[in-house]
This record gives C-alpha cells, sequence and structure tokens, in this order.
C-alpha cells in the first residue's frame, strides 16, 4: 500500500480521488450528500476485492451501505472512530495437574478477526487469545500455541507438511501430552496422511482440526471442534495422527479419523469428513474419547518418534476421464514428473488409446500407481483383462488407498528412493492403515435418504 | 417499616392510571414517545438466500439438527450484550426440518445462493413508496440472534433505503430504515434447557421498516402502524394473511430508555400495550429516584447467594418442597435498600418482582412458575419461622427482602447472579431490554435490547451495485400511495371518508377505470361519490374476477350514467342489476304491496315509514325510493 493510500485503505480511483478531495478518510464520521439524499455513518474501508465505485457507510444501527462515488455532491466530517477489532485477551490459566497440550496453527480459522480489507476473516491465535473466546480449553489441559503458518489449505503443500512434522517432533521431544494441528478443512486429509508418513511410531496423539463454519459466526463448529481435538490430544490413548471433526451435522460429538483413510467428502456440511473404506478410531464429546476399535497404536510415555521428512514433489495425480487422450501423461513426462498416481475408473482402468501413452512413460522410468475413483474399495485389476493389460504397462495398483493418500505418499517414497523395488515396497507397506487388509462390511456407508427406516434413523440417532 | 425505606415518589403511592385516562397531555409529561418497527412477507416464489419454496408452512419434519450458539465479536471488536446473555443460557436447540420447505442453507450446512431479486427489486419499490433515499449498494450484514431462532445465529439483512417519510394527520412521520431480510423460525416449545423450532417460515424474504419516536400517543402508534400495512398492502408487493405481518413497537419515558416490544400480534393491541409500557418505565423511573434517594448505587449491590436448602427441605411450600426432592438447591438472595419496593406496581397486575422472575425464566431457565419467593411478598409460600431461618442465613434484617430461587445448581448460581445485575440495574432506572407483548396487554422480559454491536458484515456474500436503469424500470411501475389517492379522490369530488377508505381498498384501481367510462357520459345520472360508495358496499354482487369485473362494472356503470338503472338495482341485483320498472308496471306493483300490508300505523310520518318498509320490499332497486314514497303520501292523503 502505498503513503497516500494509507488514509484510504481499499480505495482507488475515482472513489479515493472523491475522499482524498473532501478530506474524508476512511473512520471518518460523515455525512455525504448525494442526488440520492444523505447518508450519515462511519467511513469504512473498502474490500479490495470490490469495485471502485462505492464508498462504504457504517449506519448508527450497525448496517453498512454502499454510496457510489459519482452520486456524492460533497461530504461533510463530522469526527472520527477508530474500530479496534480485538478478540478479549485473557491470560490463559496454569494449572500443574493438567497435561500440556501444544496447539501448532497453519491457517484456518479457531478464532478469528474480520479483514476489513477482503472482506474475509482471519485467524486469532494467542492463547490469551483462544482462551477469551473458548474458556472451556483451560478445563482440558495447559495450552501452548506456535503459529507455523497462516496458510488457506490449498496453500498448504510440501514444504508446509514438512516443516510440520519436524515442529510437531520437535515438540514431542519436549514433552507434550499431546499436538493439536489448526489446519483449514480443504485440504486437512492430504497433510493428515503427510503426517502421517513423516511423523511414525508416535507415542502422542497428533490431532488435526479445522471447522466448516468459520469462528465468527455464532453457529460455528470450531470452538466444540478445537475443544474435542484438545481432549483428544490431552487425554486420548490413541496416538496416532487423527482428523477430529464433527460427527454427525449437529452439535453432539466429533470422530476421530486415521489420518490416511479420511477424506472431505461434503463441500459445505460441518459432517464433511468420513472414514473411507473403514470404520473410524473413536468418537469424542464432553464425556471423554470413546474408542470404536483396540487395534490403534497406544499412547507411550518414552519421547521417542521416528521423524521421516523426505518429500519429492515432482508427482501427479490424475483423474481419469472417458476420451482422455495421451498427451496429458505425455506431457507429464516432458515435464519431468517422476512419479503419477492415477484415479481410475471401476476396479481401476483407463482407456485402450492410453495405454502408448503409459509404456512411454514406465520406459522413461516414471512411477505409476493405481487407484480408484469410486473412493471405496480396492483396486482389484485382473477381473478384467484391461486391469491385466495396463499392469503390463507397469501401472502397479495400490490397492485401496485414497487417491489422495497415495498422491502424497508417492512423494513421500520418492523423497527416500528412485529404485522401482524400493518405492513400491514403500508405496504398498502401511504405514497406518493407508492400505488395509480387509474392508469391514460397515466400512461403506453411504444411505439414502428418503428410505423410511433410513430417515427414521437419522431423526433419531444421527441429527 | 423503617421510616428511610416508606415510598416517597408520589408515582409509586397513586394507582397506575389506566388505558384512556391520560389524555395527549398525560403522556406529554411522561414523556412517551414511541415509534414502530412493521415486518411484512414480500410476495415471492422462493426464499431469500435459497430456492426453497416461500410460504409453505407444515406441521410435519423428518429430520432434526441440534445446535447451540456462541457470541461472537462484531465487526467493532466488541462483544454484544445480547449475545452475552444468550450464551449464559445454555440452551439445547433444536431445529424441525421438513424436506419439502428446507435444504441445507436453512440448516447452515451450506453458504448462502445470491440473493432474490424479485424480493429485492420489490424492496426498492417499498423503500421509495416511503420516500426513501436509495441505497446504490446493497451490503448483506449479518445481525446477530442467539436465542436460535436462525440457525447460523445471526440474520442476513441488508439496507435498501434510509430517511424516508409519511404523512401522518398534518404532519410527518419520518421513516428512519427500510432493509430486506430473511425471516426467522417459528418457536414451537421453550421449557427449561431444550428451545424447539420449526425451519419453514426461515429464509423467508421480510421488509422491516422503521420509523423514528414520532408518535405520541398509544394510538397514533396503531394509526400509524396501519397506515404503514395499507400502504405495503396496495402495492400488491407484500405477502397477507395470518403471520405475514408482525410488529414491534419502540416506547420510551423521560428518564426511560427505548424498550423493544416484539410479537405484537395485531395493530388493536398496540395502544393497551404502549401505554402499559409508558407505566411500567415510569414504575422504574420512580424506583431509581427512590433508590438514589437511600443512597443505594450499583456499587452497593453485591453478588450474594446463600444455599439455604438445608433450612427448607421440610417446608410446607409444595414447589421447593418437591423440588428439594427432587434434588434441587435452594439459594436465598438478599437485597438490602429494596424495602418495599418490589411489590410496587409496574404494570396493570404485575409488581417489580417480576422483572426479577422474568430474567431467571429467561436467563437461568427455570420456568416452573412461580420461579421466586420473595421474604416481603403478600404471597403464600414458607412459614414464617422458615423466613426467619432464611433471613438469618443471609445475615440480614428481616426488614430486608430475600428473594429465595430453586432448581438445578448451576441455574441457581446463574439466578442469583441475574438477581444481583438487575437490582444494580435498578439503580439505573429503565435496562436496555427487547421485550415480549403478552395477551393482557402487559409485557414481559424477552432479552437484553441489541445494540449496533451485533452487526457484522457478511463475508459470504458480495455487496450488490444497484443501477440507475435496474432503479428505474422498478420505480416505473409504482402505485400512488394512499395520501396521494386520496388526494386525487378528494378532487374527483369523492366524499372524506369514501376517499380515506377507498385510497387503500382494492377497488381503487377499478373505481379510476370506471370514473372514464363515467365521465364520456357528460351529464352522469351517478356521482363520483355514489360510485364509490357502490363499490365500497360489501353487500354488492362481486363478480369472481377482476377481468370480468371490469366488464361487468363497465356496463353497469354505463347503464348507471345513462339512468337505465339504479345504484340500489346495482347492489340489490343477483349476478345482473335489476331492471327498472316502468311507471305504470311501478304503480300496479305498489298496489299490490299496498293491499298486503298488515296492520299498523297509516298515519303520519311514522305510518309512512311502516308503509315503505313493506312495500319497498318488492319494488326496491326497480323503482327511486323516492318516488314510491311520493305515491305512498299521495295513497294516505
Amino acid at each position: 500500500m502505498n503513503e497516500a493510500n494509507r488514509d484510504y485503505p481499499g480505495y482507488r480511483t475515482p472513489t479515493l480521488d472523491l475522499l482524498r478531495r473532501e478530506n474524508a478518510p476512511v473512520w471518518s464520521q460523515a455525512t455525504l450528500h448525494t442526488d440520492r439524499g444523505d447518508f450519515t455513518g462511519l467511513i469504512l474501508p473498502r474490500s479490495e476485492t470490490a469495485d471502485a465505485q462505492h464508498i462504504v457507510l457504517k449506519l448508527d444501527t450497525g448496517y453498512n451501505i454502499g454510496v457510489r462515488q459519482d452520486t456524492v455532491q460533497r461530504i461533510t466530517v463530522h469526527g472520527r472512530k477508530v474500530a479496534h477489532y480485538k478478540i478479549p485477551e485473557k491470560a490463559f490459566p496454569y494449572d500443574p495437574q493438567k497435561p500440556r497440550v501444544k496447539l501448532i496453527g497453519t491457517g484456518g480459522t479457531i478464532a478469528s478477526r474480520l479483514d476489513y480489507r477482503t472482506g474475509a476473516v482471519i485467524p486469532a491465535f494467542s492463547p490469551g487469545e483462544l482462551y477469551g473466546s473458548v474458556p472451556e480449553l483451560a478445563d482440558i489441559c495447559n495450552l501452548e500455541t506456535e503459529k507455523l503458518y497462516g496458510v488457506f489449505s490449498e496453500n498448504m503443500g510440501p514444504e508446509q507438511w514438512l516443516g510440520t512434522a519436524r515442529a510437531i517432533a520437535a515438540e514431542i521431544e519436549k514433552g507434550v501430552a499431546g499436538i493439536v494441528v489448526g489446519h483449514g478443512t480443504d485440504t486437512m486429509h492430504h497433510t493428515a496422511a503427510a503426517l502421517t508418513y513423516m511423523l511414525q511410531d508416535l507415542p502422542v496423539p497428533v490431532v488435526m482440526v479445522g471447522s466448516q463454519r468459520s469462528s465468527d459466526r455464532p453457529s460455528s463448529d470450531a470452538a466444540i471442534n478445537l475443544i474435542n481435538a484438545t481432549r483428544t490430544a490431552a487425554t486420548s490413548d490413541i496416538a496416532e495422527v487423527m482428523v477430529c471433526m464433527f460427527g454427525p451435522t449437529s452439535d453432539q460429538y466429533g470422530l476421530l479419523h486415521r489420518g490416511t483413510r479420511v477424506r472431505k467428502m461434503h463441500s459445505s456440511y460441518r459432517s464433511t469428513f468420513r472414514t473411507l473404506s473403514d470404520i473410524p478410531l473413536a468418537r469424542v464429546d464432553q464425556d471423554g474419547v470413546k474408542p470404536f476399535r483396540a487395534d490403534y497404536n497406544h499412547r507411550r510415555e518414552d519421547r521417542g518418534v521416528t521423524l521421516k521428512d523426505y518429500y519429492d514433489d515432482r508427482i501427479s495425480l490424475v483423474y481419469y476421464y472417458p476420451n482422455m487422450k495421451p498427451d496429458i501423461i505425455d506431457s507429464l513426462v516432458a515435464n519431468g514428473y517422476l512419479g503419477i498416481v492415477i484415479a481410475g475408473t471401476g476396479l481401476g482402468h483407463v482407456n485402450k488409446p492410453l495405454y502408448p501413452a503409459l509404456d512411454r512413460a514406465n520406459r522413461a522410468g516414471v512411477h505409476i500407481y493405481m487407484t480408484v475413483q469410486t473412493m471405496w474399495g480396492y483396486v482389484q485389476m485382473y477381473v478384467y483383462e484391461t486391469g491385466r493389460e495396463i499392469m503390463e504397462l507397469g501401472v502397479v495398483p495400490a490397492a485401496n488407498m485414497t487417491p489422495e493418500a497415495a498422491y502424497v505418499k508417492l512423494g513421500w517414497a520418492l523423497g527416500q528412493s528412485h529404485d522401482r523395488a524400493e518405492v513400491e515396497r514403500l508405496m504398498l507397506t502401511p504405514v497406518n492403515g493407508e492400505i488395509t487388509a480387509r474392508e469391514p462390511h460397515n466400512g461403506y456407508l453411504v444411505m439414502q435418504g428418503g428410505i423410511p427406516e433410513v430417515d427414521a434413523f437419522i431423526s433419531e440417532h444421527w441429527k | 417499616m423503617n421510616p428511610r425505606h416508606a415510598l416517597t415518589e408520589p408515582w409509586l403511592l397513586r394507582p397506575l392510571p389506566q388505558l384512556g385516562e391520560l389524555d395527549a397531555g398525560g403522556y406529554a409529561d411522561l414523556g412517551m414517545i414511541s415509534g414502530l418497527e412493521v415486518h411484512q412477507q414480500l410476495l415471492s416464489d422462493r426464499k431469500l438466500f435459497c430456492r426453497c419454496p416461500a410460504g409453505r408452512y407444515s406441521a410435519e419434519h423428518q429430520a432434526e439438527v441440534l445446535r447451540h450458539m456462541r457470541p461472537t465479536l462484531s465487526e467493532m471488536g466488541e462483544y454484544d450484550g445480547t449475545a452475552l446473555m444468550e450464551f449464559k443460557t445454555h440452551k439445547d436447540i433444536v431445529y424441525l426440518l421438513n424436506n419439502e420447505t428446507v435444504c441445507t442453507y436453512e440448516m447452515d450446512d451450506a453458504p448462502p445462493f445470491e440473493i432474490d431479486d424479485v424480493a429485492l427489486d420489490r424492496s426498492f419499490a417499498i423503500a421509495r413508496l416511503l420516500g426513501c433515499n436509495i441505497v446504490s449498494e446493497v451490503h448483506i450484514t449479518r445481525k446477530q440472534y442467539l436465542d436460535g431462532s436462525i440457525p447460523t445465529g445471526f440474520q442476513r439483512t441488508a439496507i435498501v433505503g434510509t430517511d424516508g417519510r409519511i404523512p401522518y394527520r398534518s404532519r410527518t412521520v419520518r421513516i428512519r430504515q427500510i432493509s430486506i431480510e430473511e425471516d426467522s423460525c417459528r418457536e414451537v416449545s421453550d421449557r427449561g434447557h431444550l428451545r424447539t423450532y420449526r425451519t419453514d417460515r426461515l429464509g423467508m424474504p421480510l421488509i422491516e421498516t422503521v420509523t423514528d419516536p414520532d408518535m405520541k400517543t398509544p394510538w397514533e402508534v396503531m394509526e400509524v402502524g396501519q397506515i404503514l400495512r395499507w400502504l405495503t398492502r396496495i402495492s400488491r408487493l407484500v405477502r397477507t394473511g395470518p403471520g405475514a405481518a408482525r410488529q414491534d413497537v419502540n416506547v420510551s419515558v423521560t428518564g426511560g430508555t427505548r424498550v423493544e416490544i416484539k410479537g405484537v400480534p395485531s395493530l388493536r393491541h398496540i395502544p393497551r400495550l404502549v401505554h402499559n409500557e409508558a407505566l411500567r418505565q415510569t414504575s422504574l423511573v420512580a424506583i431509581q429516584r427512590e433508590l438514589q434517594k437511600r443512597g443505594v448505587g450499583a456499587h452497593d449491590i453485591v453478588d450474594r447467594a446463600v444455599d439455604v436448602t438445608a433450612s427448607v427441605r421440610n417446608t410446607e411450600f409444595r414447589n421447593v418442597r418437591q423440588a428439594v426432592e427432587e434434588g434441587a438447591t435452594v439459594v436465598a438472595v438478599p437485597l438490602p435498600g429494596f424495602e418495599g419496593l418490589l411489590g410496587a406496581a409496574t404494570q396493570p397486575r404485575t409488581t417489580f418482582l417480576k422483572e426479577f422472575s422474568d430474567r431467571i425464566r429467561v436467563i437461568a431457565c427455570i420456568d416452573d412458575l412461580p420461579n421466586l419467593a420473595c421474604s416481603t411478598q403478600d404471597a403464600p409460600t414458607f412459614a414464617g419461622g422458615e423466613w426467619d431461618k432464611i433471613t438469618k442465613a443471609c445475615g440480614v434484617a428481616d426488614t430486608v427482602p430475600v428473594l429465595v430461587v430453586w432448581g438445578r445448581r448451576q441455574d441457581t448460581e446463574t439466578a442469583a447472579r441475574e438477581i444481583a445485575i438487575r437490582a444494580r440495574d435498578a439503580t439505573a432506572g429503565v435496562p436496555n431490554e427487547t421485550r415480549q407483548a403478552l395477551d393482557d396487554g402487559t409485557n414481559g422480559f424477552e432479552r437484553i435490547l441489541p445494540g449496533a454491536d451485533r452487526m457484522y458484515p457478511d463475508t459470504d456474500l458480495p455487496p450488490i451495485g444497484i443501477s440507475d436503469e435496474r432503479l428505474a424500470r422498478i420505480f416505473a411501475n409504482l402505485p400512488e400511495p394512499p395520501w396521494q389517492r386520496q388526494q386525487r379522490l378528494l378532487a374527483q369530488g369523492v366524499g372524506a371518508d369514501l376517499a380515506e377508505r377507498l385510497s387503500r381498498h382494492p377497488a381503487y384501481d377499478l373505481f379510476q377505470i370506471l370514473l372514464v367510462e363515467l365521465s364520456r357520459h357528460g351529464q352522469s345520472a351517478i356521482t363520483a361519490t355514489g360510485l364509490a360508495s357502490l363499490l365500497l358496499d360489501r353487500s354488492c354482487p362481486r363478480p369472481p374476477s377482476l377481468k370480468v369485473a371490469s366488464a361487468w362494472w363497465g356496463e353497469t356503470v354505463r347503464r348507471l350514467a345513462a339512468g337505465e338503472i339504479l345504484p340500489e338495482g346495482v347492489y340489490h341485483g343477483e349476478e345482473a342489476p335489476l331492471e327498472p320498472l316502468s311507471e305504470a308496471a311501478a304503480r300496479r306493483c305498489l298496489a299490490a304491496a299496498l293491499a298486503a300490508v298488515p296492520d299498523g300505523p297509516r298515519s303520519g310520518r311514522q305510518g309512512e315509514d311502516f308503509v315503505m318498509g313493506h312495500v319497498m320490499r318488492d319494488l326496491r332497486g326497480r323503482v327511486a325510493g323516492r318516488k314510491v314514497r311520493g305515491w305512498v303520501k299521495e295513497a294516505q292523503a
């Protein structure tokens, strides 16, 4: 922002010129005399993505309106009132009886405030700020926080995955009882998979959490998710990388999903995260963590954690579609990609015209793995002849890894070796559940509304 | 009673004036002013921010969701008082969902879709009718409601116009602003810590019209409400029918503050509600003065909660005994300095004590009434000995009022804090509150009046620029407001009363068409007033549709103007007006009718009326009554 615009954040010519001419900077209490009558209020900053034609005015009643600059005849300034936006900060109480939990922030909104420039919310984060908005946390633990990144979920990538894994390993060695990772929800399952591969033999829980309704709204799921995640980190016996988000859409309980089997399945529902082809690890609410299964990695007293911070990002995830042309594969090879994960149709198929391109890629040394775009179930390339033909081209079936879990894992494996056999060994040896030996019958439950008994069940138990 | 605690404020020593006892001067002495907030559902097919159908209500539901609300910061960095209050209530909020009328948007599981342009255009039309300045860019704002009436915890709302005015009697009433907003849920029940809502109405487009506090008597408030209703109704831009229009009334008096009374069911309830609120505030101001004289300030009121469960375990006071048997805690809160005040009348049949009871009911969720007992209250509660124990446990003199509440431990703690808060409020006079209209014309506490702090820009939707072309298109089809219609009708020669009625009647447009028809006839046998009176007469036959109506009325007016039929023939005809009789036929008919007139007076004016009453049954609408009376006179002479 240049010097001249500092007093007029977000405003551009011609509105900026008008405000400067009238000496009416942002935060002026002013009356705008216009062709459409007089409007009186507080001049607010303008969102930088909005047009350059309007002045934003906050009326006494708290409403905002926009006044088009070419209707303004003159402006009378009465005074000035600068907003002091801050979340009430209170010292987070220390209780020697309570476990230490570390909250690592990567972005997303657990507690947040409004950014006038963009009109969007930005996170607030210190323990004091969090205690001010979610005081229940003090009943659970002694909280420490560290803001590692401040990026939207979609901007998380290998650099942040590695950085987060290293930070967590360091914290575990310092002796915390558990880790909470605040994260935007869009790519939370990618990061959860990455952290699972990079942090092995965990002695304590690593719980990823976010919110589907931002914390600037009264109905937000952020506080409950944060409380549930913190409780899990502080008390859970499950020492794995998990995602902790709403079970049903109601404020009832959270589910703990294994980091490699979880996926965001709805663009906006609170209950968007689901464990695929398996059941979740546990549920969590104010009464604590209740595991659904016993085959998890248990909490230990030692501080040993195996950090495997490797990554090679020359990989791609290709979602197959009918009539895909071979040049899609060829261009990846030409651009130096080392690995490709395909999300194929059905049991793991692509069309015949792609075969020569896959063959060329294989001969060029590219590692190619097949997953299923059906999301649930295994790749099985023997059932149909096409599957066998594709395997002969060097495409390796990746069992029941989700496309995202396989994609992240391929980068992690290539970070350690380019040897075909070694990469295959790393890919097909499960770190923690990304490949399972069997799929339980209730690992696939997509119930359909409208069926009376399903609706009755939802109404009664899954609100 | 200690003389220091005798009441001295004259207002507290007199009975409250009844509605009708105060004239405009009386209300002026209280310094009463009042404004209105009128909410009307806009006519639209769909809801404001999603594609669900609007106006479809149902008592069935297929699913439920459970939510809680937490306060958040406003854009200016403050927590809103109401928000904090609602958070203290710890309510479970359950929404009942009907598949036909709600989608994931209303459940707050999906972001909003684009605003419904039809509804938005209609809101601009109404803003214009009310003479408002129209905004050039609409900013969707979130208005926090933590009572759960909207699952998001806020209502999406936006200003479309400000600073309008409407004529009222010989002055103008100022319109502060008009906003377009989404309607809230319908409450099904609210007991203890559980509140249940139906969601079918949620999200329907509404306009809210806010007047300045320009009304000075309870009746003025009702009349202005009526004008606003008519205005929007004649515009045919709003829904009509039960629940389609609702109003809130704002009242304040000298020394008081703006109090909002919500949920006023109909306009005719307004005068009593306004009157009673003026009394309540005046009483609270008098109580404040009384406390001041006693030297009781906010700092003198400390949080005290004495657990007296053990002292009253075996009480004969049934409500408490039963509650204690079920595990309730009983807590006593002494209120030194409030001697003699809790029984002061604030509204008809209502004392100051109810202000405390209401807060406990709403905020601590202790809602089995009575939910408190008072040591100085003249009602059967604890026995004298029990009160002695309670007072002693509190360590105060027996003249000091002690309030006792019972319920879940956490709730009694909340209740004790609220008692202290309400007592502190009393030292400042009238608290900022939203109050609920009750059936008997009094009102009860609903919540702390929310302020500007609860407004928050909606980050889900960008501002909407409103072009001059768009406004021109909307304004090209505006109906005339009723006050302009009234002027026009007067100029057209319609009598004052009829002009006032017709100006807000659906038949107004038809009248204007017919008047043109009438004017083609030069010397007409029927006047504009006669025509207006015909159109407004409820007994007049009404063809089923406007299209049929205009043709029917067109022909009828032509014949009326030409003197071919009589106005009475239109009233009394069935589908078609009655055909007039020739003079000979009329006289024959009269002769037959006269012969059938039963015994009765025959002479003088009385006799004339008696006979007319009988013969006109056969002749009405077919011969002018004037003519028949002449013939009857002749016959009697």
